[in-house]
């Protein structure tokens, strides 16, 4: 497949990514690359393989229903770049 | 509407599991707190921090889809729903919207057109996300992740509602559900219920869906309704002008029953799910279901048939004990003491109902015991105490102490009087105070007995047995 | 002069000294600073470690009862989280951020008394085979210090390699442990896929990350292990099965394991010719010595790179969403008119490096709409037949051993910006990774151009009872 500048606008916006002309550039030429080598797997016959989801040797992990390890505001808050005494806070979301 | 259209509608129900702590971490979910209090690194989505899945979580999300006549999956995932917000701390949601723990299923509502299923698509769980508060401050949008994480059930019907009327069956069914399985308090002010409508028309008879918009922000049942309505509505008049309908996310504004445009659906996101590496599966043996299935108690439609068939109570009625649990609960233990199912029925739909009502209490709540309130329906029977003393003095305050209702009614004097020599003294009274009405009775008017019968109740302060008393009046003033 | 063989030597002479935690890490910490410009630490905890040391002395004083890591100093990739410490992946968009919860590992240590004697440098986001890729300045390879420590724990190889730590924990997702270890003539541990809680380690790939260990010995290597291994209350991936006293139960005398070796590894093209043939010398070595050492067919090992490459860059991106500029981290200087999506963009790509934000972009690629099936479905495919091939391998044999890098150290700036190259060279590490297995290299060589290189073990899952005893039997097998 042929990548096109659309398509990293569409993959950095995605992942909230920026790229100026040059990156832009580099990058699609990485991905085209990439797509390219791992392109190789269609080699590979995996008709009726059952996809690996988990790679642990753990199941039916649950936990009980118990209140635990809340950490006070003050250290919840204490490495958000903006806030207040309260509250994480971001440019407006909605627009007034 | 226009009798040429009809609505297709779907509705996704979010239910907040109340469960203690989060769907996957341990922080409290309790509704009010101050903001980001209930939080953890896990919560917030600090580096290097994992998921451990709730059991209790999973328990209520398969009692639902019991509940619901869901399929139960054996076999569980959870994947990442991935998308960037400023309350969705890990850039992504747990959510098992690709492989959901239950299928299918229904949910029975009754309509003016009568009864009937309307099916269910899945049920699956899914962590929440925090709350973005945009009115706090000009600038600045105030995020509180309070409660990011907490477990969600999401319901989604089978595009299967064709009216408002019948959204509103479904989600008031819904939320008698998830509230009578104790799995969520069904509280849409709140948000621990919400509901987004899919809404669609086409032409009657044809087989194509229209375009659908998506509806949200509706914070009541009502609002469920309204916005239905209007959108509904608003589609036929695009159509009948010519236009086509743009699919898109709406908001319901209630401050005037309309809804308006969020954003285009074109903006649709890539999600990029993919199951979660983090958590690993969970599989849910015959055993584990089937204890969960017993564990269940009778459900509101079983328990209506139940109690029209063994108890006689009209249709009615027994809808009524069943809008909550708790009030069946109490009409189930009332009658461990006393076969009077009708007489029960009658005063837990009326007068207690009422007070409960008027002071702001509730069946979860009452003092009022179950035993006392058969003692008192026996002392009416008996003939002890009339229903109207005792419903108006007895009852208020025995649902704020219980005490024997007959001590207490002898204690105020208030058992009846049946008497007819002692009744007949009142009865004359009454008749020489009121004798221009006599002379009309006389005449012919003879529903004036009824203000006798009530001037001899006033006058015996209530203790006079009614039916004595009529049947003396009418013996009177033949 | 204080100096550090073994950590059971290290022991012995703190029964001896009564000063002796105070000793070693006055010795470290000069060190460290001697060698600062080979640019191992981002963060060294002086005081904190002199307050340890003085504390642990008096503890041994007192005679009261020691942890097994008594007062033994370890660093940490800075990748790991120490609570109440910054923590920042080595890149800028963790500025400033302290870490408020300890890694279950970290906790681990701390409860047998060791000393965290500061954080390493490595490749930002544990992206990288060189560590030229940190947002702090390369590390430096204190063999040749115009070469590179190898990547992405470089920082803890050269810690080890320098003497400027007695242990350090790097992570390994496709061998960023076990090659600068080859690189740097250490011993590096891979363990099994869920032997060690991830819980605090800042995630790149989930389902491939593991903590890994740098140590001078493998007794050394065994007794961390020991201690960090386990199931987690914190981690569900992270397995119930026992902890073996592997520093105990270690076996020296000559077990008659059987090895295998892939064919198409040592004939690889890629491979330096005299690495082939240090090994292939070696195997006869092995055979000489009565273990049993045999070729097996893997048609599979050109697919291994590509796999990895799809599915590691896939969960990177997913689990690099986080860093946002909302709750913590950097956040780039906004304008007035900026909303949400600037705030996103420009600190992201402010903040994230070259290689970060390459990966997370193929890694969205791998995942979006459309092309899910073909990659990364067709990725987990493979992943489940390598595994599959994997375990028909360990019923004939006890362990699989290969060369580690196909390359000695590469000189600083040497390697293309060609990102498939460099992924190229993880080919006969990230093998581990994909099936879950462990897999340690070991310092046996020395390459004429005067560089360390290594062999790389593996074993069967959860098997680093045999891991171990086996590279401690080739360790003294010298080539």
């Amino acid at each position: 497949m042929q990548v096109t500048d659309t398509t990293i606008d569409n993959l950095a916006h995605l992942a909230r990514l920026r790229f100026n002309e040059d990156e832009k550039g580099s990058i699609k030429k990485d991905l085209q690359n990439m797509i390219a080598f791992v392109e190789q797997l269609k080699e590979i016959d995996t008709t009726g393989v059952e996809p690996l989801l988990h790679m642990s040797d753990t199941e039916n992990v649950l936990r009980d229903d118990v209140i635990k390890g809340s950490i006070s505001r003050e250290d919840a808050l204490k490495n958000a770049p903006l806030k207040d005494e309260e509250f994480f806070k971001v440019p407006t979301v909605i627009k007034k | 509407m226009e009798d040429k259209y009809e609505a297709v509608i779907g509705l996704e129900v979010h239910a907040q599991l109340q469960t203690a702590s989060k769907l996957f971490c341990g922080d409290s979910i309790a509704f009010g707190a101050k903001p980001n209090s209930h939080v953890s690194p896990i919560t917030l989505g600090h580096p290097g921090t994992l998921p451990k899945t709730n059991k209790k979580a999973v328990e209520y999300a398969i009692k639902l889809g019991l509940a619901c006549n869901c399929e139960i999956e054996e076999n569980n995932y959870f994947a990442r729903k991935n998308y960037f917000y400023p309350d969705l701390p890990k850039g992504y949601q747990i959510s098992q919207h690709t492989t959901p723990i239950c299928k299918g299923g229904f949910v029975k509502i009754k309509t003016t057109e009568g009864e009937r299923n309307v099916q269910l698509n899945r049920i699956h769980m899914e962590e929440d996300a925090g709350k973005s508060i945009h009115d706090r401050d000009d600038d600045y949008t105030c995020v509180d992740l309070n409660r990011a994480g907490t477990a969600l059930v999401e319901i989604v019907t089978e595009p299967d509602l064709h009216s408002s009327d019948e959204a509103y069956q479904y989600v008031t069914e819904l939320r008698r559900l998830v509230r009578w399985i104790d799995i969520c308090d069904g509280n849409m002010e709140e948000g621990s219920l919400r509901c987004d409508a899919n809404v669609s028309v086409r032409l009657k008879g044809e087989k194509k869906l229209g375009t659908k918009v998506e509806v949200k922000n509706l914070n009541s049942i009502r609002n469920v309704k309204k916005a239905i309505d209007f959108e509904i509505q608003r589609m036929i008049n695009i159509i009948e002008n010519g236009g086509t309908i743009t699919q898109q996310t709406r908001s319901f504004d209630a401050s005037n029953d309309t809804t308006f445009s969020l954003r285009d659906k074109e903006e649709a996101n890539d999600y990029r799910y993919f199951p979660d590496p983090d958590l690993a599966p969970f599989h849910l043996t015959k055993d584990f279901i089937n204890k969960i299935q017993s564990s269940l108690p009778t459900l509101p439609n079983q328990l209506i048939h139940q109690y029209q068939n063994e108890f006689g109570l009209s249709d009615y009625d027994a809808a009524q004990l069943c809008d909550e649990k708790h009030t069946a609960d109490f009409f189930q233990s009332t009658i461990q003491f006393t076969q009077h199912y009708k007489a029960v029925a009658n005063w837990i739909t009326g007068p207690i109902r009422q007070y409960l009502n008027e002071h702001h209490l509730s069946f979860e709540t009452i003092l009022l015991s179950p035993k006392t309130l058969a003692e008192l329906i026996k002392i009416v029977d008996d003939g002890k105490v009339n229903f109207s003393v005792a419903s108006s003095h007895l009852l208020p305050l025995l649902m704020k102490e219980n005490k024997d209702p007959l001590q207490l009614a002898e204690e105020l004097n208030l058992l009846q009087v049946s008497d007819s020599n002692e009744l007949e003294e009142w009865v004359n009274e009454a008749i020489n105070k009121m004798s221009d009405k006599v002379v009309e009775y006389k005449k012919g008017k003879k529903g004036l007995i009824g203000l006798f019968v009530g001037e001899v109740k006033k006058l015996s302060k209530g203790k006079a047995d009614p039916k004595i008393v009529t049947a003396l009046l009418q013996e009177k003033l033949k | 002069m204080f100096s550090f063989q073994s950590i059971k030597n290290y022991q012995t002479f703190l029964a001896e000294n009564s000063d002796g935690c105070s000793v070693a890490v006055n010795h470290y910490l000069s060190e460290i600073e001697k060698n600062k410009h080979l640019n191992s630490f981002l963060e060294v905890f002086a005081a904190e470690a002199l307050q340890s040391a003085k504390e642990l002395d008096a503890k041994r004083k007192a005679g009261k009862p020691l942890g097994k890591l008594h007062g033994v100093l370890i660093a940490l990739k800075d990748v790991i989280c120490y609570k109440d410490h910054q923590v920042s992946a080595s890149s800028k968009i963790l500025t400033n951020f302290t870490s408020i919860y300890n890694a279950t590992a970290v906790e681990k240590l701390l409860a047998e008394d060791a000393i965290i004697i500061g954080r390493n440098n490595c490749d930002e986001f544990a992206m990288g085979s060189s560590n030229e890729n940190s947002a702090f300045g390369i590390v430096k390879n204190a063999i040749d210090e115009t070469r590179v420590p190898g990547g992405s724990s470089g920082g803890s190889a050269v810690a080890v390699q320098a003497g400027l730590s007695m242990i350090s924990l790097g992570s390994d997702t496709g061998g960023s442990v076990r090659q600068p270890a080859d690189f740097c003539g250490v011993v590096g541990l891979k363990p099994t896929y869920g032997r060690v809680s991830r819980y605090g380690l800042i995630a790149y790939a989930s389902s491939f990350d593991q903590i890994g260990i740098f140590a001078n010995t493998v007794d050394d290597a065994a007794l961390v292990l020991e201690i960090i291994a386990g199931a987690d209350d914190f981690d569900s991936t992270a397995s119930e099965q026992k902890v073996p006293f592997y520093s105990s139960e270690l076996k020296e005398e000559k077990k008659s394991y059987r090895i295998a070796y892939f064919k198409q590894a040592l004939e690889h093209p890629g491979l330096d010719k005299e690495i082939a043939s240090s090994i292939q010398t070696y195997i006869q070595t092995l055979k000489d010595a009565g273990y049993i050492v045999e070729t097996v067919d893997f048609d599979l090992l050109n697919y291994i790179v590509p796999t990895y490459y799809i599915l590691t860059t896939a969960e990177a991106s997913s689990n690099l969403s986080r860093f946002d500029g909302v709750k913590y981290g950097y956040r780039a200087d906004l304008n007035k008119e900026d909303d949400l999506t600037e705030l996103y963009k420009k600190s992201r790509s402010e903040g994230f490096g070259k290689e970060v934000q390459r990966r997370i972009l193929l890694g969205t690629f791998v995942l979006s709409s459309g092309y899910y099936d073909a990659y990364f479905t067709k990725a987990q495919q493979v992943r489940r037949m390598l595994c599959d091939q994997t375990k028909k391998i360990f019923e004939e044999y006890d362990a699989i051993i290969s060369p580690t890098v196909p390359t000695t150290a590469f000189k600083i700036g040497e390697k293309s910006d060609d990102p498939i190259e460099m992924f190229l060279a993880d080919i006969y590490t990230v093998y581990a990774n994909l099936v879950g297995i462990p897999g340690i290299s070991i310092p046996l060589f020395k390459h004429s151009n005067g560089m360390p290189f290594g062999l790389q073990v593996m074993t069967k899952h959860f098997d680093e009872l045999s891991l171990l005893s086996l590279s401690k039997q080739m360790m003294q097998l010298k080539p």
